[in-house]
């Protein structure tokens, strides 16, 4: 392996259920857990003379999403019938779009480790029906479930941009924040909404020559973590299928993998020989989609601030962490609230403190979202002030956020009930420093001494005030008496 | 008419409609699709340059429908054709990898 470097090259394909009412072409109903076969009619199994009507709406979030992605939406686009057989697919055709695609040429942005970002290409957005389910039971039968056709998804491919396992999920994660934000679909990973199919291969350079690996195409994945874990696999597999046997790609050695979430390893399922001759044609059951000026400033006017740059900003003008800016900004309600709460003069910094801290947690046990606690943004704010000011502690700061989720009442009330005022005046507290220095000479002398066992007994100091308080004297003024008393700092 | 059809392409695009022909039916349909395929040849004749290519015969776009829910047909009247069900499923002969290659 002397010198020996590589590149890792990574496209994604992502389809993306929206969170529409109905299905895209009839008015059956989109609900997850319903008896099997019972949101199906003659447009789903494809009966003769049933006739798709496109769904407004999911066109409109579809419109939204490629509008998010910095895509081109095309003036004029199409439905095309994708030929297969599959039992889940009643029709023996898929409706998608072909080679006039809704969206195409955009953009998204990632968030890298380092707190930077990396703007990706996105080949296309387009949108289609899907299939059905089919269930493999035990013995020689298959069982087939309609209920999921005919939903209306969105696939979204990118260029081959990604260079590593971590990139793939952060695109990924992303795409989620993006379309939850935007409200076109729920995105929930347990209910299958998000599904990713990535493409990778290797640049290999060995000894001043140039290799690339057949490309393998990963499927079943259902979780962030299993598709960043099968691309740092296949990452291993192709660099030691290349070492063992010197393959590298060729018309037609593409491969289709899939992912065993159990051994963590992908499977070969297919090579492909020829591409797959789906023989796509315009479906003559439905018209064409022209998206006038008018109609796209209205969809337009449905965008807002995306994750990635309202992350940046939170970092830039708020001067948070990175990492407490994703936390904040991961869904719009939670950034919302947040930015409400700093709006009515709450510290940047001290109410992400209490939200990340407190919060978020409240929320989670609760099933909700933040708003969905009941708390007003300006008592919030007001509480993150009592903080600042010394009022009440941070600990008891984060006490006094959970009583007010629990009874409702404002923070200045709650911190006189639950006695969580700091003791801030410098003549009450002066008394008791004097008391401790005088039942602790031996401290008072380690201080003296300097060095490392200085800091120790100083800290010891502090405590014993804090003892006598019973927590409630304001460290940081009963530090400062000390020093006035003491000298140094 | 400058490409004729084939048996091979016969065959091909037999396998991928899941129709299994005979030879004699082969060499029957490769005569009638080759004179199908002469006959729309004539098509070429026309003067087509700077015409748009039509996606659709109809001269609309844009028919769409409100976000509604209407009336689905019910398990049993979804499963009322099928050759055999279990329970409120289809049921197919077990499903192999890849039945599409």
């Amino acid at each position: 392996m002397s010198d020996l470097s590589y590149k890792v090259i990574v496209g994604l394909e992502i389809h993306v259920q929206l969170c529409t009412r109905t299905k895209m072409f009839c008015g059956c109903a989109l609900r997850f857990g319903t008896e099997a076969n019972s949101r199906v009619c003659p447009v789903c199994l494809g009966l003769p003379g049933a006739l798709p009507v496109m769904n407004r709406q999911a066109v409109e979030h579809a419109i939204l999403a490629a509008m998010a992605l910095d895509c081109t939406v095309a003036e004029f686009t199409k439905w095309d019938r994708k030929s297969y057989y599959y039992p889940d697919l009643p029709k023996n055709y898929q409706i998608s779009q072909y080679d006039l695609p809704l969206g195409s040429h955009g953009h998204i942005e990632i968030p890298l480790e380092d707190g930077t970002t990396r703007s990706i290409r996105i080949r296309r957005v387009h949108l289609e029906e899907d299939a059905g389910k089919n269930v493999h039971a035990a013995g020689n039968f298959s069982q087939v479930d309609l209920n999921r056709a005919g939903t209306p998804l969105l696939e979204i491919v990118t260029e081959p941009d990604l260079s590593s396992p971590e990139q793939v999920r952060a695109l990924a994660v992303e795409l989620q924040r993006i379309v939850r934000y935007l409200g076109v679909s729920e995105a929930d990973m347990q209910k299958g909404h998000m599904r990713f199919e990535p493409n990778v291969n290797l640049v290999i350079d060995r000894a001043a020559q140039q290799f690339k690996t057949p490309i393998a195409e990963v499927k079943n994945l259902n979780s962030f973590r299993a598709l960043e874990r099968s691309v740092a696999y296949e990452i291993r597999r192709q660099l030691d299928d290349f070492l063992e046997t010197g393959r590298t790609m060729q018309m037609g050695n593409k491969s289709t993998r899939g992912w065993n979430d159990v051994d963590e390893v992908t499977v070969l399922q297919r090579e492909k020989e020829e591409a797959h001759d789906y023989r796509y044609f315009p479906d003559p059951d439905l018209v064409p989609v022209v998206t006038t000026p008018q109609w796209i400033d209205e969809i337009r006017a449905r965008l807002c601030e995306l994750p990635v740059r309202r992350q940046v900003r939170y970092v830039q003008q708020y001067g948070l962490s990175a990492y407490d800016a994703g936390v904040l900004t991961a869904d719009r309600s939670t950034a919302d609230f947040f930015e409400q709460a700093v709006g009515a003069g709450g510290d940047p910094k001290r109410v992400c403190n209490l939200l990340t801290q407190v919060g978020l947690k409240l929320a989670k046990d609760r099933g909700r979202d933040l708003p969905g606690l009941g708390l007003e943004p300006g008592a919030v704010a007001a509480l993150a002030a009592m903080i600042d000011r010394g009022a009440v502690s941070a600990s008891a700061g984060n006490t006094i956020l959970q009583a007010m989720v629990e009874t409702g009442k404002k923070p200045e009330v709650l911190a006189q009930e639950l006695n969580l005022i700091q003791k801030s005046d410098a003549g009450e507290l002066e008394g008791l420093v004097d008391q401790v220095l005088a039942e602790n000479a031996a401290a008072v002398a380690g201080v003296k001494e300097g060095g490392k066992k200085s800091q120790k007994a100083r800290a010891f100091l502090v405590g014993q005030v804090m003892q006598k308080t019973k927590g409630q004297a304001n460290p940081k003024v009963v530090s400062e008496i000390l020093n006035s008393k003491l000298g140094g700092s | 008419m400058q490409q004729k059809i084939d048996a091979q392409q016969v065959r091909k695009v037999a396998k991928l409609a899941r129709l299994d022909l005979t030879e004699a039916e082969i060499e029957e349909f490769t005569g009638q699709l080759g004179a199908i395929l002469g006959y729309v040849e004539k098509m070429n004749e026309l003067e087509t340059t700077g015409v748009e290519p039509l996606a659709h015969c109809l001269p609309i776009h844009n028919v769409f429908r409100a976000d509604e829910v209407g009336a689905s047909l019910g398990t049993e009247k979804t499963l009322a054709n099928a050759p055999q069900r279990d329970e409120s499923f289809f049921i197919v002969p077990k499903i192999l990898e890849d039945s599409s290659a």
